[in-house]
């Protein structure tokens, strides 16, 4: 089971950086929604500086939002999620797979260069190691509730937008959290107990989520 | 050994087949014929137990399909319309993944007499993308041979295939069968090559 986990997660990551501009879109994506707070709002540091969390944060969750497209389209498509299905793998341990494949190669790109665009809205030491963490243990959780919608959407016509409503109302309380936590460490307090909520959102969410997309994905089958 | 009592289905509101049943035994092959829309693909992906039936129940061997504990499963294998070969992937790479999804080693040397039996020489290492419809087709059915499933469940395998590739398919399926193998299949061309195919006709 583990080697076929294993080539699943294998084939994602390298499906995803061979085809590059997903990458690049998504990555782009963050960086342009970022940098357009202090075109918006103007260039004072203090007013910046209290936006930041926020809006790195929301960028964060938008560009994960963009990044669903594909996870699993493209497989339904082309048969391949057949396959797996017919595959004797337990179909909760396969959409995890490509769940964390996902992560790997679209969000922890998001994760490694917020503290630059953190540090671009103003954030600084102890901030910006807090916006990473926040944003290593919410992301995943963004891509695991995103995977719900991905995979209830399948074969739904004009589903991208139809999936930004069902899945951006699933997003508030990570962004509530995840930002609070940035936030938290700008006044001196102690981020730890918002990055514990996020830490108790993954680790209800991974062994959850799984069964979930499961059967929404057993249903786009039938 | 594959069963099938009672089968019927809706697609949409309206009744597609219902009352179909039918019995495959080792060396047997069964023919699904009828015309299009008649309801060919639904009935091959309800054996497979991928699509959910109104009524009646597919068994292998005694076990409900939609139920087959996970080593019962690797005895089905299904090559469908869409047939799950990825562009971006060559022929060599295609067949990689497909033999770490049956949880099976990555068997180069298998997969490479493989692809030469099916005509692929030569094309190994290019992408799927850059070859034409027929050997993207013939990719696909390689898989066949890197099986060691007993029953095989068949959409249309002939689709694009050149005469030689048809002579070739039709080879394989008698040999399959002569080892004891099951063949489900629909085609809209005459499969005269094979000996004894039970034809179940739709319409």
């Amino acid at each position: 089971m583990w080697r076929s986990l294993w080539t699943l997660v294998r084939r994602d990551v390298s499906l995803i950086v061979m085809r590059r501009q997903d990458i690049l879109t998504v990555v782009a994506f963050f960086i342009i929604v970022t940098t357009l707070f202090p075109l918006a709002v103007g260039p004072e540091p203090e007013i910046l500086r209290a936006l930041a969390p926020g809006g790195v944060w929301v960028a964060a969750a938008l560009a994960s939002l963009i990044s669903l497209d594909r996870l699993f389209a493209d497989d339904w498509r082309d048969g391949t999620l057949e396959q797996i299905v017919l595959s004797h793998q337990p179909l909760p341990m396969v959409a995890l797979g490509k769940i964390a494949a996902h992560w790997l190669s679209l969000g922890l790109p998001l994760v490694i260069l917020s503290p630059l665009l953190g540090y671009s809205l103003g954030l600084r030491g102890f901030e910006l190691v807090v916006l990473m963490g926040s944003l290593a243990l919410g992301t995943p959780v963004l891509s695991l509730l995103g995977a719900t919608g991905a995979a209830l959407m399948l074969g739904v016509r004009a589903g991208g937008a139809l999936m930004a409503l069902l899945v951006l109302p699933l997003y508030i309380p990570v962004l509530i959290i995840g930002s609070g936590a940035v936030s938290e460490a700008m006044h001196q307090a102690g981020p730890y107990a918002h990055l514990s909520l996020l830490g108790a959102m993954l680790a209800i969410a991974l062994p959850l989520v799984p069964l979930a997309v499961a059967g929404a994905l057993r249903i786009s089958l039938d | 050994m594959l069963k099938a009592e009672g089968l019927s289905c809706r697609r949409g509101g309206r009744p597609l087949f219902s009352g179909i049943d039918f019995n495959v035994d080792p060396g047997q092959l069964l023919f699904v014929r009828g015309r299009n829309g008649c309801g060919k693909t639904t009935l091959l992906r309800a054996i497979c137990g991928l699509t959910a039936l109104e009524s009646g129940q597919v068994t292998l061997r005694g076990e409900d399909i939609r139920r087959l504990d996970e080593s019962a499963r690797a005895d089905l294998i299904y090559v469908g319309h869409r047939d799950a070969v990825k562009d971006e992937f060559t022929p060599l790479e295609n067949l990689a993944v497909q033999q770490g999804l049956r949880g099976e080693g990555f068997d180069e040397a298998r997969c490479l007499d493989a692809l030469e039996e099916v005509g692929l020489a030569g094309y190994e290492d290019i992408p799927v993308r850059y070859l034409s419809q027929g050997q993207r087709r013939r990719t696909a059915l390689s898989r066949l041979l890197l099986s060691s499933s007993p029953l095989w469940v068949l959409d249309e395998p002939l689709t694009a295939l050149d005469v030689r590739a048809v002579d070739w398919l039709l080879e394989l399926l008698e040999m399959h069968l002569a080892q004891g193998g099951l063949v489900v299949t629909t085609s809209h061309q005459p499969i005269d090559g094979l000996r004894e195919a039970n034809i179940l006709d739709l319409s």
